[in-house]
């Protein structure tokens, strides 16, 4: 049935329809509104059966988590910035563990600086915590992508993490198609856990692992996340097959085939990126996009393969890696390894900050007229007067907070606009 | 694409007054994206939603800078925030408020837009009179279906019974028809000015 609503009910009426059996959750905005709706499908019954656990934290909601999918309960849980980093590490035991458990991640910045807004700081500080890692870059895909992850982390016996943009998704109203409980039903099994606690034939779940075999299990995981890049595919081709739209997989290329120039980004910025692309096709220019729908695994093969034919290539990342430099930047590098491209690593949206049309087109532009240093990392907007002039005050004997610095030049104790 | 903009104070009802704009378009068989700004929400904050209408899928996910309809729920922002800002000369601007614009301070403003665009609507008295509570936002989507014609006052109604349930739907359900008639009155009385 096709609604107007907002995305986080599209998510939780996707997650209901996948009938999960224990929801633990702690809520923290920008996920509130799923697991509030979620809390209140079980309350009224909709939902059922189903346990909703009220915990105290991130830490235990996926901890709960863990043990009820470890006695084979189909597990669903949800959380955003510094809820992911509390919960960080029974996340990296869920994945060890190997248990199939579904999260949502409302994507949203991390502090210090506090900061409630979007980016993709969360889900990039755990991408090597063992967790399949799907971005949706519109809300009906966040819904859809739910549907799949449950039947995938299943197959697999691995846990999986939605990622959908904080408010820019979760607190948009859209239009979302969301499916009958029969066609779910047809597309998705129940859950047959592949390994389960149960008193009357007791076992041990998460024995302790010495020298002698931890490099083999860790290996495992990695083997698995690999198999992955097949069953990722399958199942958006199944899906697709039997609810009749294209969404997830694992790359997706727009207008790319004959560019000379690919934007690769994740997430909701890749519509605003396809409108900016359409305008530039009109006027003629071989700009193309490459949307990654699958962070971890990272699609090594299909990135390269889908930005071969460019002599450019832009990343336009939510994260980055303090120190170092872009993190899709580094990994889509490597995916071009001993080819001629050109590479520019672009950081744009961080803590919320709007990535315009006229933005990314004053970057494109740059990036087409070689005015951009492919060997540095970018930043897009970014405000160089107000970092020099704090970067000038900190030689000075005691300067004081650089935050609060920062804001007072800028007079953000009034308000804008916005 | 139609953009709208509404400004209001945290509790006056401008993120659900986009969402409903955004029921109202789509029960019209229309796309609609409506989506708020956040801050650390808080009563009598200022606060801004938007609100996308268009015939084809809207991608785009950036906030209106140049809107094509402004909704200005408190007239008591504009000369706090920048209200008008982006805001272009055939755009229509709806405030609520049963004072002059004068009064407002904001006549210089009204001579930039093109005749009839800029309109004022009573709404937090009709929603007083009809509701007992001094929320605007229903009432002024009724005033917005007069000023632009994008969604008829139907399609506000049936927006207006999906969000509100019962009494409180209906008491919206009649102030949005007074500032529908209110606002129908006042283009009259400018076209014959």
């Amino acid at each position: 049935m096709l609604k107007q609503i907002e995305g986080s009910q599209g998510v939780a009426q996707a997650v209901e329809l996948c009938r999960p059996e224990v929801i633990s959750a702690y809520p923290i905005s920008p996920q509130t509104h799923i697991v509030e709706a979620l809390s209140d499908f079980v309350r009224t019954g909709d939902l059922s059966p189903c346990e909703y656990l009220m915990v105290e934290s991130e830490f235990g909601a996926m901890s709960a988590c863990i043990g009820a999918s470890a006695v084979g309960a189909r597990t669903y849980t949800a959380t955003s910035s510094q809820g992911l980093l509390f919960m960080a590490e029974a996340l990296y035991n869920a994945s060890g563990l190997g248990l199939p458990i579904v999260m949502t991640l409302a994507n949203r910045a991390i502090g210090a600086p506090i900061n409630i807004w979007n980016d993709h700081s969360d889900s990039m500080s755990q991408r090597d915590s063992g967790w399949i890692q799907l971005f949706a870059d519109s809300n009906q895909e966040a819904a859809d992508l739910h549907i799949q992850a449950f039947m995938l982390a299943e197959r697999l016996s691995l846990p999986v993490m939605v990622c959908m943009d904080g408010f820019v998704l979760t607190h948009a109203v859209e239009q979302i198609e969301v499916p009958d409980q029969e066609t779910v039903d047809a597309f998705l099994p129940p859950f047959e856990p592949r390994q389960m606690l149960d008193p009357g034939d007791p076992m041990t779940i998460g024995a302790m692992v010495g020298p002698e075999a931890f490099a083999e299990v860790k290996y495992l995981m990695h083997a698995k996340q690999i198999q992955a890049l097949d069953e990722i595919p399958q199942i958006a081709a199944d899906f697709e097959a039997i609810f009749g739209r294209a969404s997830g997989g694992l790359v997706r290329p727009y207008r790319a085939d004959d560019a000379e120039t690919i934007v690769v980004a994740l997430g909701s910025v890749l519509g605003t990126i396809e409108e900016v692309i359409d305008t530039m096709r009109d006027e003629g220019v071989r700009i193309g996009a490459l949307g990654v729908k699958c962070f971890r695994p990272w699609p090594i093969n299909e990135v390269r393969e889908a930005l071969a034919g460019a002599s450019r290539v832009i990343v336009l990342e939510k994260a980055f890696a303090v120190g170092a430099g872009g993190i899709v930047g580094q990994n889509t590098r490597l995916a071009l390894a001993g080819l001629p491209t050109t590479v520019y690593n672009v950081v744009a949206g961080l803590g919320g900050r709007p990535v315009t049309r006229k933005s990314l087109r004053g970057l494109f532009d740059d990036v087409l007229a070689n005015r951009l240093d492919s060997q540095q990392l970018h930043f897009l907007d970014l405000n160089k007067e107000l970092v020099e002039r704090e970067l000038a005050r900190s030689t000075s004997g005691r300067p004081g907070p650089h935050t609060e610095n920062m804001l007072r030049e800028l007079g953000t104790v009034g308000s804008g606009s916005h | 694409m139609f953009k709208v903009r509404i400004h209001g104070r945290g509790g006056q009802g401008a993120v659900t007054a986009a969402e409903m704009l955004s029921v109202a378009a789509f029960d019209e068989g229309m796309h609609a994206q409506a989506f708020p700004t956040f801050g650390s929400e808080r009563s009598g904050a200022p606060v801004v939603s938007f609100c996308r209408i268009d015939d084809k899928p809207i991608r785009i996910h950036e906030p209106i800078s140049e809107p094509d309809a402004l909704i200005v729920l408190d007239p008591t922002l504009l000369h706090q925030v920048k209200v008008f800002e982006g805001v272009g000369p055939e755009a229509y601007v709806l405030i609520n408020t049963s004072r002059s614009f004068e009064e407002l301070g904001i006549d210089d403003f009204s001579g930039g837009l093109y005749d009839g665009r800029l309109l004022s609507v009573p709404a937090t008295d009709f929603a007083r009179e009809r509701l007992g509570r001094p929320l605007p936002n229903a009432a002024l989507l009724g005033g917005f279906a007069a000023l632009t014609g994008v969604v008829s006052l139907d399609s506000v109604v049936g927006a207006i019974r999906q969000r509100f349930a019962g009494p409180v739907g209906e008491a919206n359900v009649l102030a949005a028809g007074d500032a529908f008639a209110h606002v129908v009155r006042e283009k009259g009385r400018l076209a014959d000015a």
